[in-house]
C-alpha cells in the first residue's frame, strides 16, 4: 500500500500517546529537583506596598523565596510584545512593562508577583501561602470599551486611557462615501466572546543551570522552542543562545497558547540559577485558566453597504480589541494584520474601512487562539451576510453567490491578495450534502415534534502559511517566518529529517515521513522526524497558523531536492549513466529505459564509503534548507449546520454538520479530516459553550470546569467532511494549510442556524441555553405585542 | 493537598471513637467531594475516616414496597439494582444520571445527602420519597434533615447509616444539567403514593432542596402535566448566576416538573 501523498496512513505517535508512553514536560526528572509555586495576585488591580518573605524562608524544604525586585536587578528583561503595531497618525504602539515577577503593581488575577523554590511541590505550595504580600487595591476594568472612558483607572503609565493603539485599514472616505449611496446598509453589533485555551496538557517548564559549564537546559510546552530560546536570550537576558538549549518534547495541545514565553518558564531558568538546583513547574488547572493566554475578545460595530443588484459595496468596522494587562508575544497582531486583512471574506468588495483600538484592561493577557483574528474576521462577515440576506429576502445562499470572488490572483483592498480557490464548488457541494433544498420539510417535521429548527451557513476564507518574511518585516514583526530543514540519509539509506516545525498534536510523525515515501518510494517507518530541541534541530520558527505543511513541508521539499539531486549524480557515477537518465522509485535507482539498477541502500552507502564518488564531491548524503514563502495561503470552505431547539429548555441540538473544504494538496486525508473535527469541535464550543467570564472585580468566575464549558462528545455530531481542491500556486506542494480552518468556519454556521431557528437575530456567543431561551420569549412576546 | 492522617473504620462504633478523638476530623466515603476539595487546598481535615469499608452500611433491602438502602451503596449499585428497580424504579434512574461514571462508581448515597450540595440530586429524591434518614443515633424526616446549602441536621460526630421509604406507586425525576459542570441546575423529583402527591426541586433553590406545595396541589387534584401550567414558580427564591438567572431557572423547574409527570405516567 502506497504510504506517500494521499495516502491514509495511520499516525506512527499513538502508539507511545495511547499507550501512555509519551513523554511530556512534566515527565522529566532530574536528579535533586525542585519545584516552584508561585505567589499571584488575588486582585485585579493592586499597588504591591511590601513582600514578606521571611516566613516563606524558613519553612521545611524550601530552597529559595524570589520576588521581581531581584529578579530586576540581577538583569532579567521585561516581556515583550514582538510584533510593533503604530497607530494610524504614525506613534508607537504604548506598550506597558512587564515583569516576570511583577514588582510595584499587579494588573490582573493571577499575576506572579514571588516564586517559592522548595523540594516537593507541596512544600512549595504551603510556603508560597506563606508569603505575605501587602496589597493597596485599585479600581479596576475588565471590559475593553469601559477600559477606555475618561477617569478610568490607568493600568499602564504608557498608555493614556488605557488605549494601546489606534489603527486602521484600508481607505476610509471612498468606503463612507460608498455605504452613503447604498441601496440597503445592513448593520450590526457584534461581540466575539472571550475564551480559554484548555489545551489537555497544561503548561509546564523544567530548568536546569549547570554551574560548571554555565548553560542552562530548559524543558518546556512550547509550539516553538527555537522562538523560545531567541527570545529568552535576546529579549529576557537570561542566557545566551548558545548556552541554553530549549527541548519541547511531546506536547498534549497548544491552540495558540503555548506559543508564547511566559513569566514561568523565565523564572524557573533564573530561579535554576539562584539555587542551583533543577527548577520544575506544572501549571494546575487553576493556574492554567488563569494565566494561558485567552482567545478573542473584540467588540465590533459593521456596516455593509449593497446596491440595488445586492452587490456588496463597502464594508466599513470599527473594533475593540481587549489584549488584557500586558502586551503577549504577538497579541498586537492578531487583532490586525491576522483579522482586518480577512474582512473582504470569499467577496468581491471594493471599498473595506477598518479601524481598530486596541486596549489594556485588568484580564488576563490576550493573544492568538486557534485561527486567531481570523476567526472574528469570519464570524463579523458571516453573520452580516446572513442578516443582510433575511433582510433583503434573500437566499443566504444566492446572496453569496452574487458576491464571490470569481477570478485570481484577486486583490482586495485591504493588503490580502487570493491565489486560488473555488468558492462556489464548495457552496454547491455543502449545499448538496447537506440537502439544502429539503430544510423546509426537515423544519415542519421537527415542528410537529416541538422543536424549532434552524439552518445556517459560513463561507469561510483565512490567511496561512505564515508568512513571507519580507512582507510580515514590513508590518511590523520582529521575526522573519519562514521554515527550515534538514534531511539527512543514513549510510543505510534510512533517514532523519530534522524540522523546525514542531508537532503537538498535528501528526508531523506520520505526514512527513510521508513526503520521503512519496519521493523515493521507501516505507514510512525508514523515516524519523526529529523535532522541538534547539541542540539537534539548527532553527525553526515553529508551528502556528497552520502552516506547518505550506512552510515546513516546503522546507522539506527543498532539502529533498537537493537530497535528490546529489544522490542521482552519485548514482549515474556508480553506473556509468547519464545523470538526466536517473530515476528514483520503489527505493530503487534506475537509468531509464534499461536494467542498470542500485538499490537505493547502495546509492546511500557509496556516498558515505566515498570509495567512487565523482571527481569533487563531497562525501556524505545529508542536506538543509530554508523556505520562506512567497505569499499567504488562502485555505476556504463552506460550513453549513442544522440545528434543533427545544424552546421550553433553550437547548441547542447540532443534529448535521457540513463541511466542505479547500485545503489544496492533501498529504494525508485521515489527519486532515481529524483536523477538521477537532476545529469545528472548538468553534462549537466558542459559539455554544465556552466563554472566559469576569466578575466586577476582575476575578475570573470561570477559573475551573464546574463552571467553564469545555464541548463533550454529546454536545457535538456527526460531521459530514469533504474537499473541493484548488491547488495552492504559492509552494512546490500546493498546500494551504487545515489546522485552523474547523475553529474559523463554524461559529458563525451555527449561529446564523440557531437565530434562522428562532426568528431573533439578537444572539451572542455563547449561545448558551438560558440565553437561547430568554431569545426566545423576546421573540414570543414582541409577537404576541404585534 | 495539606497533609492528613487516614483511619479505615472498621465499623460505625470505631468510626465515631476515631472521630471523638481527632482535632477536626471528617467522615469520608466516596469522596467525590471531599477529596478534590482537599485537593485543591480549600478543605483541611486533620483526620480522613473512612466508611467504605464498614459492611453494615453497604446493601439494598426491598419488601414488598418498603425500600432500605444502606448508607455506604454508590450510586452505581443503585442504579444496577434489579430488585430496587422493580419497587422504585425512579431512584434508580436518578443514580444511573450523577456524575459520571468515576463518581458513580465512586461516590455513596449517604455521602451525597450528608454534604447536602444544593446541586446534588439525592436530596431531591429523598424529600419527594419522602424518606427517613436513619443515623447511628436517630431517625430523621428528610423534611427536616436538609437544612439549607450545605447544610443538614446532622451533628458532627452523626453518621447516616441507611435511607429507608416507601416506594411510591409512581414517581419520576427529571434535571436540567448545568452545561459545565453537568450538576443539576434544576432537578425536580415527582411522587404519587400512599402518602400523597410530593415535588421536590433540586439545583435552583437558593437555600438548597425544597418542596413545592402549589405544584404537590395542583398535581394532587389532578395527577397530569397540564395540571402545574398555571402554578406560580417564585424566581425571588432561586438561584441566579452566570449559567442562567432566576427567571430561566424558575421555567425549568416548571418544565422539569412536567417531564417528571409525563415520564411517571
Amino acid at each position: 500500500m502506497s504510504e506517500g501523498i494521499g495516502a491514509r496512513v495511520l499516525r506512527k505517535e499513538d502508539k507511545r500517546f495511547i499507550t501512555g508512553n509519551g513523554k511530556y514536560t512534566d515527565d522529566v526528572t532530574n536528579h535533586g529537583q525542585c519545584y516552584a509555586a508561585f505567589v499571584r495576585s488575588p486582585h485585579a488591580h493592586a499597588n504591591v506596598k511590601s513582600i514578606d518573605k521571611s516566613t516563606a524562608e524558613k519553612m521545611m524544604g524550601v530552597e529559595g523565596v524570589f520576588d521581581g525586585h531581584q529578579l530586576t536587578a540581577d538583569g532579567i528583561g521585561n516581556i515583550i510584545c514582538g510584533w510593533a503595531v503604530n497607530s494610524k497618525d504614525g506613534s508607537p504602539m504604548n506598550m506597558g512593562a512587564w515583569s516576570a515577577l511583577a514588582t510595584n503593581k499587579v494588573r490582573y488575577v493571577g499575576d506572579a508577583v514571588a516564586v517559592v523554590i522548595a523540594d516537593s511541590p507541596s512544600n512549595a505550595k504551603s510556603a508560597a501561602e506563606a508569603v505575605g504580600v501587602e496589597y493597596e487595591v485599585l479600581s479596576s476594568v475588565t471590559n475593553a470599551a469601559k477600559a477606555l472612558e475618561n477617569g478610568v483607572e490607568q493600568i499602564h503609565p504608557e498608555a493614556p486611557n488605557n488605549l494601546i493603539f489606534d489603527w486602521e485599514i484600508g481607505e476610509k472616505d471612498p468606503t463612507e462615501v460608498a455605504i452613503a449611496g447604498a441601496a440597503h446598509v445592513t448593520e450590526m453589533t457584534i461581540t466575539n466572546n472571550r475564551v480559554s485555551p484548555n489545551p489537555m496538557e497544561p503548561r509546564s517548564a523544567v530548568a536546569t543551570f549547570d554551574a560548571s559549564e554555565d548553560h542552562y537546559t530548559l524543558y518546556t510546552t512550547s509550539q516553538n522552542p527555537h522562538v523560545a530560546r531567541l527570545v529568552l536570550s535576546a529579549f529576557y537576558q537570561v542566557a545566551p543562545e548558545h548556552k541554553l538549549r530549549v527541548i519541547a518534547p511531546d506536547v498534549g495541545g497548544g491552540f495558540g497558547a503555548k506559543i508564547y514565553i511566559y513569566p514561568e518558564e523565565i523564572v524557573c531558568l533564573w530561579a535554576s540559577m539562584k539555587t542551583k538546583r533543577s527548577v520544575k513547574w506544572t501549571a494546575d488547572r487553576t493556574e492554567a485558566f488563569l494565566t494561558d493566554a485567552h482567545g478573542r475578545d473584540h467588540v465590533s460595530t459593521a456596516r455593509m453597504g449593497f446596491d440595488a443588484n445586492n452587490k456588496i459595496v463597502g464594508f466599513a468596522v470599527d473594533t475593540i480589541a481587549n489584549l488584557g494587562a500586558y502586551m503577549s508575544l504577538f497579541s498586537s497582531s492578531v487583532p490586525t494584520y491576522l483579522y482586518a486583512t480577512l474582512l473582504s471574506g470569499q467577496y468581491n468588495i471594493e471599498n473595506i474601512h477598518c479601524n481598530v483600538r486596541t486596549v489594556y484592561t485588568n484580564t488576563t493577557p490576550v493573544d492568538a487562539y486557534r485561527g486567531a483574528g481570523r476567526p472574528e474576521a469570519c464570524f463579523l462577515i458571516e453573520r452580516m451576510m446572513e442578516t443582510a440576506a433575511r433582510e433583503l429576502g434573500v437566499d443566504p445562499a444566492e446572496l453569496r453567490r452574487a458576491n464571490f470572488v470569481c477570478e485570481f490572483p484577486h486583490q482586495t483592498p485591504v493588503i490580502m491578495a487570493y491565489d486560488s480557490g473555488d468558492f462556489e464548488a464548495n457552496l454547491e457541494a455543502s449545499m448538496k450534502a447537506s440537502d439544502y433544498k429539503g430544510f423546509e420539510t426537515r423544519r415542519a417535521e421537527a415542528a410537529s415534534r416541538g422543536k424549532l429548527r434552524g439552518i445556517g451557513m459560513s463561507s469561510y476564507i483565512e490567511a496561512c502559511g505564515i508568512a513571507p518574511s519580507a512582507a510580515v518585516g514590513s508590518l511590523g514583526a520582529g521575526v522573519g517566518l519562514w521554515e527550515s530543514a534538514e534531511v539527512r540519509v543514513n549510510p543505510v539509506g534510512t533517514l532523519e529529517v530534522l524540522t523546525g516545525s514542531h508537532s503537538h498534536g498535528q501528526g508531523h510523525e506520520t505526514t512527513f515521513a510521508q513526503l520521503i515515501s512519496d519521493r523515493f518510494g521507501l516505507p514510512s517507518d525508514n523515516v524519523q522526524i526529529v523535532h522541538g530541541d534547539t541542540d539537534k534541530v539548527q532553527f525553526g520558527m515553529g508551528t502556528y497558523g497552520s502552516r506547518s505543511g505550506a512552510v515546513g513541508m516546503s522546507a522539506i521539499v527543498k532539502a529533498l531536492d537537493k537530497v535528490e539531486a546529489k544522490a542521482k549524480k552519485i548514482a549515474a557515477h556508480m553506473l556509468e549513466a547519464d545523470e538526466g537518465d536517473i530515476v528514483i522509485e520503489n527505493g530503487e535507482v534506475k537509468v531509464a529505459g534499461t536494467d542498470k539498477t542500485l538499490g537505493w541502500h547502495e546509492v546511500c552507502l557509496g556516498a558515505y564509503t566515498a570509495h567512487n564518488l565523482p571527481e569533487g564531491m563531497e562525501p556524505g548524503l545529508k542536506e538543509g534548507a530554508f523556505y520562506d514563502p512567497s505569499n499567504f495561503t488562502f485555505p476556504a470552505g463552506c460550513y453549513i449546520c442544522e440545528v434543533e431547539i427545544d424552546p421550553d429548555t433553550g437547548t441547542v441540538e447540532i443534529v448535521q454538520f457540513v463541511a466542505s473544504d479547500d485545503f489544496g494538496t492533501i498529504i494525508n486525508p485521515m489527519i486532515v479530516e481529524g483536523q477538521v473535527h477537532g476545529g469545528i469541535a472548538q468553534g462549537v464550543g466558542q459559539a455554544l459553550l465556552e466563554e472566559a467570564v469576569y466578575d466586577d472585580n476582575g476575578q475570573l468566575l470561570t477559573g475551573s470546569y464546574m463552571d467553564y464549558t469545555m464541548p463533550r462528545a454529546d454536545n457535538l455530531p456527526s460531521y459530514t467532511v469533504s474537499h473541493e481542491t484548488t491547488i495552492c500556486p504559492g509552494n512546490p506542494l500546493g498546500i494551504k494549510g487545515c489546522g485552523e480552518a474547523g475553529a474559523i468556519g463554524s461559529p458563525p454556521a451555527v449561529i446564523n442556524a440557531i437565530t434562522n431557528a428562532i426568528g431573533n437575530n439578537d444572539i451572542s456567543m455563547p449561545a448558551t441555553p438560558s440565553k437561547v431561551w430568554a431569545a426566545i420569549q423576546a421573540t414570543q412576546s414582541k409577537q404576541a405585542a404585534e | 493537598m495539606y497533609n492528613t492522617n487516614y483511619h479505615r473504620a472498621s465499623s460505625v462504633k470505631d468510626a465515631v471513637a476515631t472521630m471523638g478523638k481527632s482535632d477536626d476530623g471528617k467522615f469520608v466515603s466516596g469522596g467525590q467531594t471531599l477529596i478534590p476539595t482537599m485537593k485543591q487546598r480549600l478543605a483541611a481535615p486533620s483526620d480522613l475516616i473512612d466508611l467504605r469499608h464498614v459492611d453494615s452500611m453497604k446493601g439494598i433491602a426491598v419488601k414488598g414496597n418498603q425500600v432500605t438502602i444502606g448508607a455506604g451503596t454508590t450510586h452505581a449499585e443503585v442504579n444496577a439494582s434489579k430488585e430496587l428497580r422493580k419497587a422504585c424504579p425512579s431512584i434508580c434512574d436518578l443514580a444511573g444520571h450523577i456524575g459520571d461514571p468515576h463518581v458513580r462508581n465512586m461516590g455513596t448515597i449517604g455521602g451525597s445527602i450528608a454534604n447536602n450540595d444544593p446541586a446534588a440530586d439525592y436530596p431531591a429524591a429523598m424529600m419527594a420519597l419522602g424518606a427517613q434518614i436513619v443515623t447511628d443515633k436517630r431517625t430523621i424526616d428528610a423534611d427536616d434533615f436538609f437544612t439549607g446549602m450545605f447544610d443538614t441536621a446532622l451533628e458532627e460526630d452523626e453518621i447516616i447509616t441507611s435511607v429507608t421509604f416507601t416506594a411510591p406507586a409512581k414517581g419520576a425525576y427529571s434535571k436540567f444539567p448545568n452545561p459545565a459542570s453537568r450538576y443539576a441546575m434544576a432537578g425536580v423529583f415527582v411522587s404519587q403514593g400512599d402518602s400523597g402527591v410530593r415535588v421536590a426541586v433540586t439545583g435552583a433553590g437558593s437555600d438548597g432542596v425544597f418542596r413545592h406545595g402549589e405544584m404537590e396541589a395542583a398535581l394532587a387534584s389532578n395527577w397530569d402535566s397540564s395540571a402545574i401550567a398555571e402554578c406560580n414558580i417564585d424566581a425571588d427564591d432561586l438561584l441566579s448566576d452566570l449559567h442562567g438567572d432566576n427567571s430561566y431557572r424558575a421555567n425549568l423547574v416548571k418544565v422539569m416538573a412536567k417531564r417528571a409527570v409525563e415520564a411517571a405516567g
